[in-house]
């Protein structure tokens, strides 16, 4: 018997693998349907799941983190057995900011290089804090990996982000109208509203979020611990169903047909076109721009992507600890660590034949060059994971490292 | 009215009457909650329906409460301002404590989100959380009444299209068009108003499709 479950998610491209997983039917022939239920802001997806709206809900990471840890509301455990894909975020400024800090030749060709757009965002940001009018970013949630990414490059570029600039929360549908607005001088947004921005000529697309953390963790599927324990078995099914579709995901034979599906008005509600850029790495950076081809803009399926690893659940809360006025405290990051559920995924896959990683946590930002590694199932060669600056984040020294970043 | 003003300054004196702010962009809903709550004594009503200066507008109010519909886009907004905020001086937590599951369940479900200045009693809080509920419900109700309504007015017009096109069709006159359209539907156990359109949706495949 086909077991129906509901799935809360926000209009975001990364929203893909379950919409995709029901639609090509990979969901029903593991023997489970799914049914979504499309809100416009975080905190609505959040309610709908924890009180039983929703069994599953596409979500921030760090906001299942958060949630489960009991920041700004009655903690409530979340588990994550799934990571819905890495990045496929990026930065976008204002046509002025943007002009700004990008080399002048040839601006717009091309992504931005991390340091150099920063060293020129930090004059511009220090002579704005100067005139009484500082730089003002706007992030999709406080709880988000698009705020922890932007912070991460700013500081590294000499930007206090809670002193020099202002970053207020945007809810992603909101972006591009804000920058039109000039209630806000870029955003760190998903797509396809990035590339939304750019199509009204709002602004320009600057780097993406894959610059800062080569193999940054992005959305998660997330469920209460209890609902989760209650259907482990329609779960896990989803979670087959999930790797198949991101299988014919990044098949470039599909992407026309799946870009079609996620324009559709229950799911992304948005121009076909610029959702077939966005999903086959093609970028337009501004109005009229020629593509920029960057490769692993949005990474769903390849090297166990979906593979929920617990260092990198344990980087989100060091970051967490960081722009939060968090003190560190093991028990916290042990129950943060905990959001992650490895067991679930393998439990899921094994014996399918699919790459299941050997370990469940590793050192992330450690890899320059490709790397085979050890593998309970199938082989996988993990790819370069850096972060920009060069550093890496040993998750047995986590308490060093936030150390070291305070 | 001379009551309710003695009444205002004698919570002046003890505890500050309650400052409450209704969210919600349907201003229709907006002003049904807002009556149901100015019944209530000691409360003072402000309505925002405009997503333009939200937070401007709430942190000059300085509420005790805010109501807002669940599904609001600026929802994330507003918990961003609740959470770093300092204007308020008071943390606002969701909603009333933790152990209040049960009336949270029926907010969410109403499609009631509720924000509530910490350390508020819940003896004070519970009749405005529950009169918002009924009011938002009562809204949800005559909507459904007003989409029940425009769905009948729309399978009558289907059913004299279908009645018209068995008429011209098959020289039939009007209680007998109706009364084929209703022994097939009763023979196929289906509704009138479903045969009725695929008589239409077939006359109009059919070319002659007026």
């Amino acid at each position: 018997m086909t077991q129906e479950l509901k799935i809360g998610f926000l209009p975001l491209i990364d929203a893909c693998l379950p919409i995709l997983a029901q639609e090509h039917g990979f969901a029903e022939d593991e023997g489970v349907s799914l049914s979504f239920v499309r809100d416009m802001s975080w905190a609505t997806v959040l309610d709908r799941l924890l009180y039983g709206h929703t069994d599953a809900a596409h979500l921030l990471a760090p906001l299942a983190i958060a949630t489960t840890l009991g920041l700004g509301r009655p903690a409530q455990p979340l588990a994550a057995p799934f990571v819905l894909g890495l990045n496929g975020n990026a930065i976008t400024l204002s046509n002025e900011l943007a002009a700004k800090v990008l080399p002048a030749d040839g601006a717009g060709a091309d992504l931005g290089e991390p340091r150099a757009v920063g060293a020129l965002l930090k004059a511009e940001a220090l002579a704005r804090k100067q005139a009484g009018n500082p730089l003002r970013f706007g992030v999709v949630h406080r709880h988000s990996s698009h705020n922890y990414m932007l912070r991460y490059w700013l500081a590294e570029c000499g930007i206090r982000p809670d002193e020099d600039v202002e970053i207020i929360t945007v809810a992603p549908p909101f972006s591009a109208d804000s920058l039109m607005a000039k209630e806000i001088d870029g955003s760190c947004v998903g797509e396809p509203w990035n590339s939304i921005a750019v199509d009204r000529g709002a602004g320009q697309i600057v780097l993406a979020t894959a610059q800062i953390w080569r193999r940054g963790v992005e959305k998660v599927l997330a469920l209460r611990e209890k609902r989760l324990d209650e259907i482990r078995p329609e779960v896990e099914a989803l979670i087959r169903a999930m790797r198949k579709a991101g299988a014919h995901f990044i098949d470039p034979a599909n992407w026309e047909v799946n870009a079609r599906i996620l324009a559709r008005p229950e799911y992304c509600d948005a121009p076909h076109d610029l959702i077939l850029r966005s999903i086959s790495d093609r970028l337009v950076l501004r109005q009229n721009g020629p593509e920029c081809a960057y490769p692993d803009f949005m990474f769903q399926h390849r090297e166990a992507a979906n593979f929920p690893w617990v260092s990198q659940a344990e980087w989100l809360y060091s970051q967490l600890v960081r722009w939060e006025n968090m003190e560190y405290d093991s028990q916290s990051a042990q129950i943060a660590a905990r959001v992650f559920r490895p067991n679930v995924y393998r439990s899921a896959l094994k014996g399918t034949g699919d790459e299941l990683p050997g370990a469940s946590s590793k050192v992330e930002g450690s890899l320059s060059t490709p790397l085979a590694t050890t593998a309970q199932e199938g082989s996988i060669t993990l790819n370069q994971n850096t972060f920009f600056d060069g550093q890496s984040f040993d998750p047995d020294r986590l308490e060093a490292y936030i150390l070291s970043q305070k | 009215m001379q009551v309710l003003h003695l009444q205002k300054a004698n919570a002046a004196v003890h505890q500050a009457g309650m400052r409450i702010v209704i969210i919600d962009e349907s201003a229709a809903r907006a002003s049904i909650i807002e009556d149901g709550l100015r019944a209530l004594d000691d409360c003072e009503i402000f309505t925002i329906t405009s997503r333009d200066g939200l937070l401007a507008k709430v942190s000059e109010i300085g509420p005790d409460m805010v109501f807002m519909d669940l599904g609001n886009p600026s929802r994330d907004v507003l918990e961003e301002y609740f959470t770093v905020s300092r204007a308020l001086d008071r943390p606002i937590a969701m909603f009333v404590d933790d152990s209040d599951d049960a009336s949270i369940a029926a907010s969410v479900d109403a499609g009631v989100s509720a924000y509530v200045v910490d350390g508020l009693a819940a003896n004070r809080i519970r009749p405005l959380l529950e009169t918002t509920l009924r009011r938002f419900n009562a809204f949800s109700r005559l909507q459904a009444d007003l989409a029940e309504a425009q769905g009948k007015l729309a399978a009558r017009e289907t059913i004299d299209k279908a009645k018209r096109i068995l008429m011209d069709g098959k020289g039939l006159s009007e209680p007998e068009a109706y009364a084929e359209l209703r022994a097939k539907a009763m023979s196929s156990n289906r509704r009138i108003v479903t045969i009725a359109e695929a008589v239409v949706t077939a006359h109009d495949l059919m070319g002659d499709g007026t």
